[in-house]
């Protein structure tokens, strides 16, 4: 019979052993050598029945297949645009991936201008992490005003809360809109003092993601801050 | 004669006062402080990112690009000319050499990390100091590691192995000195560095491997912690 040699839930450093037998099964952040699992980065231990992960809490910014991000446009090639997404890799979108359709002898910079910000999909990253995106679909379109920040993007779950119970805090207190990007980039836009709120909150939420009773404290912060009461909607 | 006592004291087999520390430079990806006695290293990392100039990129995997740099003030003696030189430019490819086989540079392709290590204040054992603290900053940066590298310099003083020299032991005038930085995988024991200056017997080669061996676990438990504290929940 197998043998956890660490707690569920903590911190664990790369090399550390997580576990003894053949029982465990390595996930993600882990590998196995001989009978026992072992961690191959800094992360919190995740035990599920017999599969032993770790989840990694810092780090770049990986780009994935169905990430919504939001993306900086820095070059513009013949046939598309060239994004900064925050990452050791850049995207391309494709004229054809554009909200609307494009005829071949546009000036794309009247769409999408170097410098944009934009909101948009990964559709394909391949094994040389060249990354496609796209802006078919809804809620994908460039970024007008507001203010963009930049955060650590292992915390994005976090910020969202269980089925954006957080962000939708945050933005009922404060009237803003805010849009997060998986790769931890956060537009937000609203009155000037207020923005000035929501990036305080979510730097507070980036710096104790891992310590528990958050939504409390954010509820707290926000309300001393706002000078507003707010009811924490319970999410089933 | 001999050398029968240390000057500062300390066991043969006693490295200096050790204090380590995970994410101290904010705008870095990951970084570290490292402290051996009077020698202090910064390590900060950062990547992965695209690398340039672009004809070093690698399809295949990714690279990984370590600076070593002491500052002017440095040292006891002259002002140190900063920026590469012969003896830093060999300390930084060694540095990489030593860290090489823990890291997993197969899932960045095309890219690069870069390890800076700047050491504002030196008292021998500087490529050691700044190979402990490129460790922590290579995890503290979330890059895949199979494990953690730790370093220590073993030595003969005379007729005596010791741990960890200082300046006053590396420069000791009373007897031949043999100085021989080591870098320890933790978890398998394999050694990732071993240099010599100086000359030493097959049986102290040996026994120098051993105290090595012995000396990286307790670095490398040092290592761990400052990673841990940095995540410790503060009541």
């Amino acid at each position: 019979m197998g043998k956890l040699l660490v707690e569920n839930k903590t911190i664990v450093t790369p090399g550390e052993e997580l576990a003894e037998g053949m029982d465990f099964l390595p996930a993600e952040g882990t590998f196995r050598d001989k009978d026992k699992i072992i961690s191959s980065g800094l992360g919190l231990v995740n035990v599920n029945g017999r599969v032993i992960k770790t989840i990694s809490v810092s780090g770049k910014y990986i780009p994935k297949t169905g990430d919504t991000i939001i993306a900086k446009v820095t070059n513009i090639l013949m046939s598309g645009w060239i994004l900064d997404i925050d990452s050791a890799y850049s995207a391309v979108l494709s004229v054809k991936e554009a909200k609307d359709f494009i005829r071949r002898d546009a000036d794309l910079t009247r769409y999408y201008n170097i410098g944009d910000y934009i909101i948009t999909d990964i559709v394909m990253v391949t094994s040389q992490r060249l990354v496609d995106a796209s802006m078919k679909g809804p809620g994908m379109r460039k970024l007008i005003g507001g203010r963009i920040i930049n955060v650590n993007c292992h915390k994005v779950p976090r910020i969202i809360g269980k089925k954006g119970s957080m962000v939708s805090m945050i933005k009922n207190a404060t009237d803003c809109s805010i849009i997060v990007g998986q790769n931890g980039v956060i537009w937000i836009n609203g009155s000037p003092e207020n923005e000035i709120i929501v990036v305080k909150t979510i730097k507070k939420i980036e710096q104790e993601a891992h310590i528990s009773g958050l939504t409390e404290r954010i509820k707290t912060f926000l309300e001393k801050e706002t000078n507003k009461k707010i009811n924490i909607e319970k999410v089933e | 004669m001999g050398y029968t006592k240390r000057n500062d004291g300390r066991k043969f087999d006693e490295t200096r006062p050790i204090e380590a520390k995970a994410g101290i430079i904010k705008r870095a990806d990951g970084s570290a402080y490292f402290k051996m006695g009077k020698t202090v290293a910064y390590a900060a990392v950062y990547g992965p990112r695209e690398i340039h100039p672009k004809f070093l990129q690698n399809p295949t995997k990714g690279k990984l690009r370590c600076y070593y740099n002491m500052m002017p003030f440095s040292s006891v003696g002259d002002r140190v000319r900063p920026g590469a030189n012969r003896r830093a430019k060999e300390i930084a490819m060694v540095t990489e050499k030593a860290i090489l086989p823990v890291i997993d540079l197969s899932k960045f392709p095309n890219s690069v990390i870069d390890v800076f290590i700047e050491l504002p204040q030196t008292d021998a054992g500087t490529r050691c100091a700044g190979i402990c603290a490129a460790s922590i900053a290579l995890a503290d940066a979330g890059i895949l590691m199979s494990d953690m590298v730790a370093a220590v310099s073993i030595g003969r003083v005379d007729d005596k192995l010791v741990v960890d020299l200082d300046y006053s032991e590396e420069s000791y005038e009373g007897g031949t000195v043999a100085d021989i930085p080591m870098a320890v995988i933790s978890r398998t024991g394999e050694i990732s560095l071993l240099q010599m200056d100086g000359n030493l017997s097959r049986e102290d080669l040996k026994k120098a491997v051993e105290m090595a061996k012995k000396a990286c676990s307790k670095i490398d438990k040092i290592q761990r912690d400052a990673l841990k504290n940095k995540y410790e929940v503060k009541k």
